[in-house]
């Protein structure tokens, strides 16, 4: 298992110099002209200034000389230089990724949790009028897009009734948490600052929300029909004939073998919330990758863009992996070469 | 007379077909069983023997309506509050399924499920007592290396080993009654003696009363005090085993003989031409007469009843006399 690990975790950098060439190539591409965002308007109009932008910024190149200088400098962990924040990716992305991770572990976790016990109780009382209660409350998550579904909540539950508070990580003025972790609620629980915790956690309830929302359903059908599946198997006749209750049946032997799909579609789970996020954090003016990637995308950022997109690879191909393990280990009939 | 162990009396059920009107698939059973004796229970694919043991464990699918008695230890089964069969099964009575790999969970430990069946019915043995004592239940059936195989999960063992370890499953409790469901059918004919043996022989030691349920006679002719032969939702044929064997008087019951391998093996086997009906397409009157070479015209209008029939009980309008003995033939 463990040689197994290792060698799908080297196999990560390979496949990332082949997603870095695709989206470089792609950005080379698209039309739009990304000198808009390195020169003010009414300086295009001056040729010199235009040249020396162009040669600061390498973009006087040809295209196969900036694409391996691209990968040389991405080998030596040098993402690029912003465009617009005119400072390095990289740091532009570690500032910004606890945000998002803070926000996607959330969702991750309302997510799941919420599939969970719905898929449980539906395939308890199946047919039952909270079976039904439930596949409409997980219809609506995946079918409702999360702009929408975010706004009219964001709307009813900030805006009408003050529920929870308004949009970004913490009310204004008010200093983050030392950073550890880089999560608000973490670090404010490091520095034993419950009140802190409780404000950053309020923040992140409502955007978490949506976005687990969204994940909620197909987790939800995956859970009931996996769960129902097994209470037919001859396992749980005989789960029964030992004399175990319904619940024993559901919990103890069909979850189980439930846990195995399940684990399966958390990886394409995760990708979905990264995406997600990307609108989420729009919304919610949640200062986290997804919307530095809006704005990277918007003014033709290309350092930017492909910061976002490596890092998102990354995040995607450390969740398949993560998946795999842990199908592995639900599976006792796995056995990893 | 002391009260049976199991008492099962005109039981019957019913399912809802396709399209919407209820068969019986049951039609009116009665079997018993004294206190360590063994039943068999014999019949071809499909004539009820399965339902008939699930119905009074309550084990059927919802929406199968049963009608009838089972009394165990002079207790009704059939209506009991599941709270209180709940108790019985696994405690009183254990079950030994046909495959005896879909029958355990993949995904635990053999031992586990073990120690599960021993702790649904104790909640004060403790997880790591119901595990040492899953052990010694695996010495008891012939596992070897106890320790080692009970952390093990289904796929790790053999066919025949998983099937002692249902045994030893079945057993966990010391019930008073175990009901296997055709517990060899799965297996090597090599692996299947070894089952039947040791099954026979903890039975015996033990003093527990054993339904076995086989569509093979031969399964059954060595360890049944008594046998019931089913066909169409019905017994046929019932009595001690032996004159079951040589005073034969159902057709059927003579058919199914024919079709049991013997030790010399000289001549063919002799097969029941025909297929069983199921039971939305029985036929009128005795359900066994499209294949049977005595049937005649009141056959197809009568079910014949069930009366005593020299040393066995038969429901036939023209069973077969002592001349006609088929063994030996
Ligand atoms: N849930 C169900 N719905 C409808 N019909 C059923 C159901 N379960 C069983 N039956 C029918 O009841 C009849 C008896 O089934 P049963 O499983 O008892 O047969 P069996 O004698 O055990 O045969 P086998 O040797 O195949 O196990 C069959 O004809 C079957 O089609
Ligand atoms: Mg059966």
């Amino acid at each position: 298992m463990l040689a197994y690990i290792v060698r799908r975790l080297i196999s990560i950098p390979f496949l990332l110099l082949g997603v870095a060439s695709v989206s470089f190539l792609l950005s080379q591409m698209t039309k739009g002209d990304p000198l808009a965002a390195l020169v003010p308007e009414r300086m295009m109009s001056n040729p010199e200034i235009v040249e020396a932008v162009k040669a600061e910024w390498g973009l006087d190149k040809p295209l196969p000389v900036r694409y391996v200088r691209y990968l040389g400098n991405l080998i030596q962990g040098d993402l690029g230089t912003s465009f617009s924040t005119r400072r390095p990716v990289a740091t532009d992305i570690a500032e910004r990724l606890p945000a998002t991770l803070e926000l996607v572990i959330a969702a991750m976790i309302i997510g799941t949790a919420l599939g969970l016990c719905l898929g449980l109780l539906s395939a308890r009382f199946r047919g039952s009028a909270f079976d039904s209660l439930a596949r409409i409350f997980a219809l609506i998550g995946s079918s409702l897009p999360i702009f929408w579904s975010g706004l009219i909540l964001l709307y009813l539950l900030s805006v009408r009734i003050a529920l929870v508070p308004g949009t970004g990580r913490l009310p204004p003025r008010v200093q983050p948490p030392p950073t550890h972790t880089g999560l608000y609620t973490i670090d404010a629980l490091i520095a034993g600052d419950i009140s802190l915790f409780w404000q950053a956690l309020a923040h992140l309830a409502l955007p978490a929300f949506v976005l687990g929302w969204a994940v909620t359903g197909i987790i939800t059908r995956l859970v009931r029909s996996s769960l129902i599946e097994g209470l037919g198997q001859d396992y749980a006749r005989t789960a029964r004939a030992k004399g175990a209750p319904e619940r024993v049946v559901l919990i103890g032997h069909a979850l189980p073998n439930a846990m195995i799909p399940l684990l399966t579609i958390l990886g394409f789970t995760f990708a979905y919330l990264i995406t997600g996020a990307v609108l989420t954090e729009a919304i919610f003016s949640w200062p986290g990758i997804g919307s530095y990637a809006v704005r990277a995308a918007a003014s033709l950022d290309y350092p930017a863009i492909g910061g976002v997109t490596i890092v998102g690879s990354v995040a995607f191909l450390l969740a398949n992996l993560l998946t795999d393990i842990a199908y592995a280990w639900a599976n006792p009939r796995i056995k990893v070469h | 007379m002391s009260e049976p162990l199991l008492d099962i009396r005109d039981l019957r059920i019913s399912f809802r077909g396709p399209d919407g009107t209820w068969s019986e698939a049951l039609r009116g059973v009665d079997l018993s069983l004294e206190r360590g004796g063994v039943l068999g229970v014999v019949g071809e694919s499909g004539s009820g023997k399965s339902i008939a043991m699930m119905a009074f464990l309550q084990l059927l699918p919802r929406g199968a309506r049963i009608s009838g008695s089972a009394r165990f230890n002079g207790e009704e089964l059939i209506g009991m509050a599941p709270s209180r069969i709940r108790q019985i099964r696994g405690k009183n009575i254990g079950c030994i399924f046909q495959d005896p790999l879909s029958a355990f969970n993949p995904v635990l430990t053999i031992g586990s499920q073990i120690a599960e069946a021993i702790r649904l019915h104790d909640r004060s043995v403790s997880r790591r007592e119901a595990l040492k004592e899953a052990e010694r239940l695996f010495e008891m059936v012939s596992i070897p290396q106890p320790a080692r195989r009970v952390r093990q999960y289904p796929h790790e063992f053999s066919g025949g080993m998983r099937q002692r370890a249902m045994i030893a499953m079945a057993l966990a409790n010391r019930p008073e009654l175990i009901i296997a469901d055709e517990p060899t059918t799965a297996l090597d004919v090599t692996v299947q003696a070894q089952i039947l043996d040791l099954l026979a022989d903890l039975r015996k030691e033990l003093g527990i009363g054993l339904v076995m349920i086989t569509h093979d006679l031969g399964v059954v002719a060595g360890i049944a005090d008594e046998i019931a032969v089913m066909y169409g939702g019905k017994v046929v044929e019932r009595g001690p085993t032996d004159p079951v064997f040589y005073d034969t008087a159902h057709p059927y019951t003579a058919g199914l003989i024919g079709a049991v391998p013997t030790l010399e093996g000289t001549g063919a086997l002799r097969q029941i031409p025909g297929t069983p009906p199921s039971i939305f397409t029985r036929p009128q009157g005795c359900s066994f007469n499209p294949r049977c070479e005595r049937a005649e015209a009141v056959c197809l209008r009568e079910d014949p009843p069930f009366a005593v029939h020299g040393r066995t009980s038969c429901a036939c309008h023209f069973p077969l006399g002592p001349s006609l003995r088929v063994v030996g033939s």
